[in-house]
């Protein structure tokens, strides 16, 4: 039988970003940002900035091909690409449209990446400004819900009582990610030590979420290149292939005035089981996972619905260090992810993925084979990638 | 207003929120003209009998375009609901504390909608509670809130 999958077909040859920065810190232009974490990806992989001819990219990234190919010299562009939906949903959605166009032959080597300095246009956590609300927003903002923490907050609360789990499972998700931060001179929480109590002593934001349940907001960007695999073997690092990529939504999510009929869900219900059957794996084999933190109650979802814990058990396997590098069960969001490395709408968290497959992250985990990327969650369309050395 | 009157002019939250305006293509006009009306307004198709909420073109369930409105009690249980701290709105800096509800509407196939949740804004909430519609009356558009029955 064919394979119409692109399994194995496709690999992450470079990884590239620049310093990231506190938001509003950063001392260039967004778009320099993009271009110096596309040049770096692109000599990461032993490549010229000649050989790419293709960019993908999602939450309406404002660094379109055209302007970058013209600022770069690159001489032609065969494949561009945006990924629809905001937030962080089509961060492994872009890298999956990359690897797609990789192997339909319509580029060769394509770069994804995100680039975000959002002081210098308009922030995701303010409200609406405008004194008049159409459509969606209408049945919500009049009611002070317009920020993203508040519409997770109220599908987390939901989960947390379907399932009886506590906020020692959302200060489990957080710790890790800021303990995994102090290994990672990249990151920008790096010498910040966290704890316990420094997780409660936290203001509330809106309940369930204190402070550190919530992403920085950061000033950065990040690229990856892919190209096939048959070219990705003579490069210089050893190539990191995509096992599976799928993106999506459910039925009816985010239908007007929070009426998704599957509510507290982070949306990975139809997605996680194409990933695993095009990957030919199940979670079990999952040796580190990278999963999107705008708000640590997606992420306790995610790991539910990717099959990495059952949802009555979810409290236990977030605490008691179980997601905490080197010891721990199942290592998260080891590079300290978007809530203490860097929010860069979740691609650091492929190079991560990278980083660990090649064997190089700040907190590696031993002989690990097989990563999880999940990109969302709560939103819509959400992606998720599979990854192996 | 008499406590007992599920009519107020006071607005749970700050003057200088949003406030909704019907959509430009009329689809969910009917939606405000009932609220301003004091009266809750669910799309429900006329062919199938699905509601739905917000407003569609067409059933989601049978696709036919003869959707229609059914009127509801106003009475709900609370879905989901959550406590908000921090203001991201500049109306909203000096407010303290509020409370979200997303209140779910067993007399309308269990839609859902938001609004706030009258009353102290640190008491004490439970999903599955019981709540009835408040209309909150401004200048030119009415707002759906919930409070305790008989509250």
């Amino acid at each position: 039988m064919t394979d119409y999958s692109i399994k194995d077909k496709v690999a992450i040859v470079g990884i590239g970003e620049t310093r990231y920065y506190k938001a509003g810190q950063a001392p260039v232009s967004e778009f320099q940002l993009a271009l110096e974490a596309i040049q770096k990806a692109v000599a990461d992989a032993g490549l010229r900035i000649e050989d790419v001819d293709g960019f993908a990219s999602y939450s309406d990234d404002r660094n379109d091909p055209t302007r970058l190919a013209g600022a770069l010299g690159i001489p032609q562009i065969q494949f561009s690409n945006m990924h629809w939906g905001g937030g962080g949903g089509g961060m492994a959605g872009a890298v999956g449209n990359a690897a797609a166009a990789v192997v339909a032959g319509y580029a060769k080597h394509v770069v994804a990446f995100r680039a975000l300095a959002q002081g210098q246009f308009g922030r995701f956590g303010q409200g609406h400004a405008g004194a008049r609300v159409r459509g969606a927003a209408a049945y919500t903002a009049p009611y002070g819900l317009m920020s993203p923490a508040q519409m997770f907050a109220m599908r987390t609360q939901r989960f947390m009582h379907e399932h009886k789990i506590s906020q020692e499972a959302l200060c489990g998700i957080s710790l890790a990610s800021y303990k995994h931060a102090q290994e990672n001179p990249r990151a920008v929480m790096y010498g910040r030590p966290f704890t316990r109590e420094s997780y409660y002593n936290a203001r509330w934001i809106v309940e369930p979420f204190r402070l550190f349940d919530c992403c920085q907001e950061n000033d950065g960007a990040a690229a990856v290149v892919l190209t096939r695999a048959d070219r990705a073997r003579d490069l210089r690092h050893k190539p990191v292939y995509l096992m599976a990529a799928a993106q999506g939504t459910g039925y009816r999510q985010w239908v007007p005035a929070h009426n998704d009929p599957d509510y507290a869900t982070s949306n990975f219900k139809t997605l996680a089981p194409r990933l695993y059957d095009m990957a030919g794996i199940g979670p079990k084999d999952v040796d580190v996972a990278q999963v999107y933190e705008n708000f640590t109650g997606g992420v306790l979802m995610s790991l539910v619905e990717h099959g990495l814990c059952d949802a009555d058990e979810a409290e236990a396997f977030c605490t008691n260090g179980n997601l905490e590098w080197p010891n721990g069960k199942l290592p998260l969001n080891t590079s300290g992810g978007n809530l203490a490395e860097a929010y860069m709408h979740g691609l650091e968290l492929v190079l991560e993925g990278v980083r660990q497959l090649r064997g190089d992250s700040t907190c590696q985990v031993k002989d690990a084979r097989v990563c999880l990327v999940a990109a969302g969650p709560m939103v819509s369309p959400v992606s998720n990638l599979l990854l192996r050395n | 207003m008499a406590s007992e009157s599920n009519i107020t002019t006071e607005s749970y939250l700050p003057e200088g929120m949003p406030l909704p305006a019907p959509m430009p293509d009329g689809l969910d006009a009917p939606f405000w003209e009932g609220t301003r009306a004091h009266t809750l307004l669910v799309q429900r198709c006329n062919a199938c009998g699905t509601f739905q909420f917000g407003p569609e073109w067409i059933c989601h369930k049978c696709r036919s375009s003869d959707v229609g409105w059914a009127q509801c009690s106003g009475r709900g249980k609370v879905y989901a609901f959550e406590r908000v701290w921090h203001p991201v709105h500049k109306a909203l800096r000096d407010k303290g504390p509020y409370l979200i509800t997303l209140v779910e509407l067993p007399d309308a196939g269990n839609v859902r909608m938001v609004g706030n949740l009258l009353g102290d804004p640190q008491q004490d909430v439970k999903i599955g509670d019981d709540v009835e519609v408040v209309w909150e009356d401004h200048q030119d558009v009415t707002l759906v809130q919930w409070r305790r029955p008989g509250q």
